[in-house]
């Protein structure tokens, strides 16, 4: 059974924003006790999504939240947007696809960063991805 | 009442300038007893003259010249480095200076006073909790000036050897700053005709794909001025993370010290550094 131990919602409105929102997903992860190792991968697939939520779809919030599982304690990461919505999501996990004259490695590289994706996105809705860590995962 | 209280303006100004000089929130160290007399008689005027029965319904129509006078107010303040809690009692002294004048003129129609003080006060409410958000923004400004400068100062070219040049990046890498980073160090291969650059990310926290699209670029500008680009400074768990996202540095030199990067530049530039043969005896 999962349990939510601790959540804090983050409004992501600006380029600023991003470093905060960072800081923010990194004391969470240290207060878990998560190897620097695990803890870039969590905050650069936390910058990859964040930084997608306000080019495309002019920011949005995310959730973070401490969860348990068993014995496996984690991370888990809600990002939120009212965008455009992604119309071909296959298409956009592909590497180096990219609307934005990008590398076009934000989600498929956020994939392999974390130990669960999920991506559910609605054109002319919104797009919401989650995203979750293990401590030892 | 208010036919009253604009009667009374001279002397509002006169008992809110005794208030503000009995209040701890007064500072004479940021603002002269002079400049403060010029800046509340303003807002008086401003005040006593506009307030009407629009301005105490709050018609925003009817607020926007008083507010947008006390923003600039507000903002003056922050930037002399006032603290909200006393610009919040510089306005709120004005609103007792107000109803001290109401109590003493109003005679005996309770009801008609109790009315203009509630109106009074929600007035007042109005404007501070207006000027506090002015105040917030103009703090906000101040910060994002001084992001601006770390940006600036943050990005120093260090010439370590004879066309070899160091540029130490520390904190994120946005586009602002990439845009000055590479300003900066295409400038001073120019000024220096340095044939390597070695830009040094162990103070960088993480490495997105957009701060590594960045990294890319302006190793390909250094290349197009010429001069060589080492990445040194990748840290393990940077490595590793970098290799996962997917993106490829292949056509990056990358070192994970400044040092092994500095060694491979001599070998670039076919220097060598070696231990004298000949030491000098100690002295004892
Ligand atoms: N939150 C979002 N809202 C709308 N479209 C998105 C969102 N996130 C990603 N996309 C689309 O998916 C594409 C791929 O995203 P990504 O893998 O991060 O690469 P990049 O950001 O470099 O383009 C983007 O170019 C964009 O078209
Ligand atoms: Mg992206």
């Amino acid at each position: 059974m999962l349990v939510v131990l601790n959540k804090d919602a983050f409004q992501i409105q600006r380029e600023q924003d991003v470093i905060l929102f960072r800081n923010r997903v990194k004391e969470f992860a240290v207060r878990i006790g998560m190897g620097v190792v695990n803890q870039t991968k969590l905050i650069t697939a936390a910058s990859e999504l964040v930084r997608n939520m306000l080019r495309y779809a002019s920011g949005g919030e995310v959730l973070i939240e401490v969860i348990t599982r068993g014995r496996e304690n984690g991370i888990r990461l809600t990002f939120k947007d009212q965008g455009p919505g992604i119309p071909d999501i296959k298409l956009a996990m592909q590497d180096g696809y990219s609307t934005g004259r990008s590398l076009g490695l934000g989600l498929p590289g956020t994939k392999r960063l974390v130990s669960e994706f999920d991506i559910k996105s609605t054109v002319g809705v919104g797009t919401t991805v989650t995203i979750v860590k293990w401590k030892n995962g | 009442m208010l036919a009253l209280l604009r009667s009374k303006k001279p002397q509002i100004l006169e008992r809110w300038i005794q208030h503000q000089l009995t209040l701890d929130t007064l500072r004479d160290d940021l603002i002269s007893n002079d400049e403060l007399r010029e800046q509340s008689e303003g807002i008086v005027n401003l005040i006593v003259d506009q307030i009407s029965e629009q301005t105490l319904a709050l018609d925003p129509y009817a607020l926007e010249p008083i507010l947008e006078y006390l923003s600039g107010i507000a903002i003056s303040r922050a930037r002399h480095g006032f603290s909200p809690r006393e610009t919040s009692f510089y306005l709120f002294s004005l609103k007792n200076a107000m109803l001290d004048m109401l109590a003493e003129s109003a005679g005996s129609d309770i009801a008609a006073l109790y009315d203009m003080t509630r109106s009074l006060g929600r007035f007042f409410d109005e404007l501070s909790t207006s000027t506090f958000e002015t105040f917030i923004k103009g703090r906000e400004e101040v910060i994002l000036r001084q992001t601006d400068e770390i940006a600036e100062i943050s990005t120093p070219v260090i010439r370590v050897w004879d066309q070899i040049l160091a540029m130490p990046l520390i904190g994120t890498l946005d586009s602002a700053r990439t845009q000055v980073v590479m300003e900066n160090l295409l400038q001073a291969i120019v000024d220096t005709g340095s044939e390597i650059a070695i830009l040094d990310i162990s103070g960088v926290p993480a490495v997105d794909s957009l701060v590594a699209q960045h990294l890319i670029k302006t190793v390909s500008a250094t290349r197009l001025m010429g001069a060589e680009c080492i990445i040194s400074g990748i840290r393990p768990e940077i490595a590793q993370t970098v290799v996962q996202l997917g993106i490829d540095l292949s056509q990056v030199i990358t070192k994970a010290t400044l040092a092994s990067a500095l060694k491979s530049a001599f070998s670039m530039l076919k220097l060598e550094v070696r231990k004298t043969q000949s030491q000098k005896p100690f002295l004892i």
